[in-house]
């Protein structure tokens, strides 16, 4: 099959955090003990993935402003920083990943989760729901307008709260391209302190997760944006694969 | 800086985006029902296989267990199989009879099962010629997984094929490969296959890095 002449550059698995990270406490009891086995040989079980390009999606699928008031019958727009996310999405030589699947999901200006499992006392946004999804167009760009996150207590240490973020998923061309991370926001004091960004070893690796403020996208008079680009792993070609 | 045991890149490859745990509200993006969000018009779910696809039909169910023995009730899990005939079908389309790709989630109800309504897949052949025996691939993300850990599912029927899968003998310990057997039960005449999975400790799942 086709998919067996691909290679996928190596995870760096001290570049992504640990699974073991007993500063975030919950990873204590979810971390294997064991080895992965690397499968050294990948086949088209893992070298290939779904494209979405098929998938209908809503006209406001990616426009976090609208799209949950309409279906509850608000009027009013959501409260908070009017903002736009938006980035490309390339391998790691550089090359778009065009028509790609990239979702997100995130707090309201408060810090609340639309969730049922969410309680903390900061109220809902009867026009905000925090779900957006998009493909990337030709050339590897992905857009949402959203609300700026609040951040949120969590039960951690004594007094633990999550900085800003949204969470970001993009399937990239295989499931080994699958990846799901947390985009921050640039300046935010509490970055350096949060117990999840800290599992990351490797300063550098924080960086590749924060949204840039870009006054140049931003819309005068109506929205700032934050420009995050997504970095999937990069796809080789195999030549010489039978010895 | 490097980190002592990074792999060697050269300074033109850009690294990759760091991975993030999907954490306890993951459903709000990837599992709406669950998380008592309206569903949108088409949304990427767990029935892989409409009844009119080819193949047996199949459920697949298990649970998450963690390292204390106990339910991991917020995990969401992907799935990537071949069709009946042991193809990849990556277009994804709700308008076809089947789709390679799915999701599921364990929650905080019941017995907090992931399912997935599918047709038992096909084996499939490995670059080299080797067969591999069929399989479903996993990933697990949740609350506490910091990078989703990648697994398969094998079929315990299917004691031959395992037998010679070039992927479960590249597991060192014969007693791991047993964690990747789902077992056979049938329920109301449905065939349904059993897999739970042990993030840590005894019997603890196997999971691949690739």
């Amino acid at each position: 099959m086709q998919d067996d002449n691909k290679r996928y550059v190596e995870r760096d698995r001290n570049w992504h955090p640990p699974a073991y990270a007993p500063g975030y406490k919950t990873t204590v009891a979810r971390s294997p003990s064991q080895a992965l086995v690397s499968l050294q040989r990948p086949s088209v079980s893992e070298l290939s993935g779904p494209d979405f390009r098929a998938l209908r999606m809503g006209p406001h699928d990616n426009d976090l402003l609208m799209n949950y008031r309409e279906g509850q019958g608000q009027d009013a727009l959501p409260i908070g920083e009017r903002i736009i996310m938006f980035g490309r999405v390339v391998d790691q030589y550089g090359k778009p990943v065009p028509h790609t699947l990239v979702e997100m999901w995130q707090a309201n200006a408060g810090g609340r989760y639309r969730h049922k499992k969410d309680a903390y006392l900061a109220p809902l946004d009867p026009s905000f729901g925090g779900v957006g999804r998009c493909l990337t167009d030709d050339d590897g760009w992905y857009r949402f307008r959203t609300i700026k996150p609040g951040p949120y207590p969590w039960p951690n240490g004594i007094n633990t709260w999550r900085p800003a973020h949204i969470h970001v998923s993009v399937m990239g061309p295989s499931i080994s391209t699958r990846l799901i991370t947390q985009m921050y926001f640039e300046g935010d004091p509490l970055i350096p302190i949060c117990p999840i960004v800290q599992t990351i070893n490797d300063p550098d690796a924080v960086e590749t997760m924060i949204g840039r403020l870009d006054m140049a996208r931003s819309r005068p008079m109506d929205c700032l944006a934050y420009r995050f680009d997504l970095v999937v792993r990069g796809e080789l070609q195999t030549y010489f694969e039978n010895q | 800086m490097q980190q002592p045991n990074s792999v060697g890149t050269h300074d033109l490859m850009l690294r990759e985006t760091a991975s993030q745990t999907a954490g306890p509200y993951v459903h709000i993006g990837l599992a709406l029902d669950v998380a008592g969000l309206p569903e949108r018009d088409e949304e990427i779910w767990n029935q892989l296989a409409k009844p009119e696809a080819d193949g047996e039909h199949i459920e697949v169910v298990g649970q998450v267990i963690d390292g204390n023995g106990d339910l991991v009730r917020d995990a969401l899990i992907e799935a990537w199989q071949a069709d009946g005939q042991g193809q990849y079908q990556p277009a994804f389309d709700l308008q076809k009879p089947f789709n390679s790709f799915g999701r599921t989630a364990t929650t905080a109800v019941g017995d907090s099962e992931w399912t997935l309504t599918t047709v038992k897949p096909g084996a499939v052949t490995r670059g080299d010629g080797k067969t591999m025996a069929p399989h479903i691939n996993l990933a697990i993300f949740a609350r506490g997984v910091n990078i989703q850990l990648q697994t398969r599912l094998y079929f315990e029927d299917e004691t031959d094929a395992n037998a010679a899968c070039p992927v479960l003998s590249a597991i060192e310990s014969p007693a791991r490969r047993q964690t990747l057997i789902a077992k056979r039960e049938e329920a109301d005449g449905k065939v349904r296959y059993r897999l739970d999975i042990r993030l840590q400790g005894e019997g603890e799942t196997v999971f691949f890095d690739f």
